[in-house]
């Protein structure tokens, strides 16, 4: 496993999140924007893990605070600061905002808003072309009923879907255990697929992926959400930062990190002023 | 004997199949495969009774380019399927640029059948951008509508009524030269008691059917009838009037000015018994609603 390829997509990605922040304090960006400030391992890592797996020939899914997965798949960079700015050049049109973006070019599919309708289609996407398809939800939308069947159907047919649950424990502001009782491993264990949970920790995260030929699986990895669900808002200032804490681990050296954390900034800034202004 | 709409429900979804596309919905084998509107195939998708869930993958189908076909057994399970059809599949060529064509058969009936499964529910759909809504009860209406889903990439919703499936012959227009009464705007199954009904009452009446509920587009006929009719027009529906019916009402208005009215089912639940049915306007109905504004 590379780790530095993972935390250099996750560097860019908070970068770009980072930027965000200040965007909106700025008012550059109006639109509701949900962060993933965080979670950035989980997409870092997973995208990596498919490129080494040589697995180019597939679709992902994803959801609001979706920024870092459309980065680390492929999506473009002034596309997504076009669709913050409502800019019809933007990534969906200027019509999607923060929490609908996609990219035809990565095959990144977009989101409606119906919170976890991406995955039952994307399992019906999946059974008409059955490529390897990749399905990120919250903790949250996994609850939604339509969500649970789209489990169902996938481990009926034995579809090469890969369910991977952010799971930072909250729908808003409201935690997992006063939602639900049960557990999304054991549900999908149930429907008869692999499953399991795991931190967002990305050595470990790399190693447990299942290979295709094992899917339909799901991951539930546990992240912390650092900023509020919508915006720029920080409740907690000292929650632990996976970053942060791989910032410090990195070989081979923390001015390694210090410049790839520049590098990306100023990758950022320029798309940004780019289209906006300083 | 021509071929009836069943059979070229039938023969088109055979040859839709051939063509590697996908057709999908709950229970199609049972029960006479859909009033044997459906063939006897094994590379139907049977989607589990998992409503919304299977709209959903219905959606995804169509993002795959399979042009899917989606077989409501009921057309009141459309509430269900909503979502996908009007948040989703409607939209995504607007927002994304990936168009998600899909053709939903949606399917009526009347009778002794409850408050959830009887009467059609078009008007649903009607208020929503990106969706194509017929009606057909003819086999070439039917076959229009499938080759306009076809030759382009939007989702249609077909208001189909079980009622027609029997029909084999095309429904015209019911002109006349002298200056109209009245002219009847029929939807769905609405349409045959229409006929039966103008022919027993010696009024003035034409017919202009509406087939094509969104985009609604009347003919220069029509538009001529209503603007030259004594007691301007009914738009007369299987669904509540509170709905499409108003809304196409509207649109006759404002093209012509003549005074439209509309009939529909009543303005309650329907129940299991013959005393506490819904059904859509009947060949009586018709008689008696058409008399009260003439008699006005």
């Amino acid at each position: 496993m590379n780790l530095t390829r993972i935390y250099e997509r996750a560097a860019l990605c908070r970068a770009f999140e980072e930027e965000c922040v200040r965007r909106i304090e700025s008012k550059d960006i109006t639109v509701p924007c949900y962060l993933s400030v965080g979670q950035e391992y989980i997409p870092a890592t997973i995208s990596v893990w498919l490129e080494d797996q040589g697995i180019t020939d597939r679709q992902i899914f994803i959801q609001h605070r979706g920024h870092s997965q459309y980065l680390c798949f492929g999506g473009d960079l002034d596309a997504l600061v076009l669709e913050l700015l409502g800019d019809p050049r933007g990534c969906a049109n200027g019509m999607g905002g923060s929490a609908s973006i996609q990219s035809v070019s990565a095959n990144i599919i977009g989101h409606d808003g119906m919170l976890g309708s991406q995955i039952p289609i994307a399992v019906g996407m999946c059974y008409a072309n059955h490529k390897p398809t990749i399905c990120f939800a919250g903790d949250a939308a996994m609850e939604e009923d339509y969500a649970l069947a789209a489990l169902g159907w996938a481990a009926t047919h034995k579809l090469p879907i890969l369910f991977i649950v952010e799971d930072n424990g909250l729908s808003i502001l409201t935690e997992k255990k006063v939602r639900r009782s049960w557990d999304i491993v054991a549900v999908a264990r149930g429907f008869g697929m692999d499953a399991r949970n795991i931190s967002d920790n990305p050595k470990e995260l790399y190693q447990i992926l299942y290979p295709v030929k094992l899917w339909p699986s799901l991951i539930n990895v546990s992240t912390t959400r650092l900023l509020w669900h919508t915006g720029a808002g920080c409740d907690d200032s000292n929650a632990f930062d996976r970053h942060q804490e791989v910032s410090n681990q990195i070989s081979p050296s923390t001015v390694y990190a210090i410049e790839t954390k520049l590098r990306c900034e100023q990758k950022v800034k320029e798309a940004w002023t780019k289209h906006c202004g300083t | 004997m021509d071929k009836t709409l069943r059979h070229v429900i039938c023969q088109t979804t055979a040859q839709h199949l051939n063509m590697g596309h996908l057709v999908a919905g709950q229970c199609l084998r049972a029960v006479g495969n859909v009033g044997n509107t459906v063939p006897e195939r094994d590379d139907l998708t049977e989607l589990p009774c998992s409503d919304v869930a299977g709209a959903y993958f219905v959606v995804g189908m169509a993002l795959a380019g399979k042009r899917p076909m989606l077989i409501l057994r009921y057309q009141g399970f459309s509430w269900f399927a909503a979502s996908a059809i009007v948040n989703y599949a409607a939209k995504s060529k607007e927002i994304w640029g990936r168009p998600c064509p899909m053709l939903i058969r949606a399917i009526s009936n009347e009778g002794g059948i409850g408050p959830v499964a009887g009467s059609s529910h078009h008007s649903l759909f009607l208020r929503m951008p990106g969706v194509k809504i017929f009606s057909p009860m003819t086999p070439n209406e039917w076959k229009s509508a499938y080759d306009e889903f076809m030759s382009g990439d939007d989702v249609v919703f077909l208001s189909e009524h079980r009622g027609a499936w029997g029909n084999d012959k095309d429904l015209k227009p019911k002109t006349q030269d002298e200056y109209p009464d009245i002219v009847l705007f029929p939807i769905s199954i609405t349409r045959f008691a229409v006929r039966e009904a103008t022919d027993e009452i010696f009024w003035r009446t034409v017919i202009h059917d509406i087939y094509r509920i969104k985009s609604f587009s009347p003919s220069e006929k029509a538009i001529e009838d209503l603007k030259l009719s004594r007691f301007g027009g009914i738009v007369i529906d299987d669904d509540y009037p509170d709905g499409t019916a108003k809304a196409l009402a509207l649109d006759l208005h404002n093209l012509t000015g003549a005074k439209m009215h509309v009939l529909g089912l009543e303005d309650r639940t329907a129940g299991f018994s013959t005393q506490t049915d819904n059904l859509p306007p009947n060949t009586e109905k018709i008689k008696s609603f058409i008399r009260s504004i003439i008699t006005v």
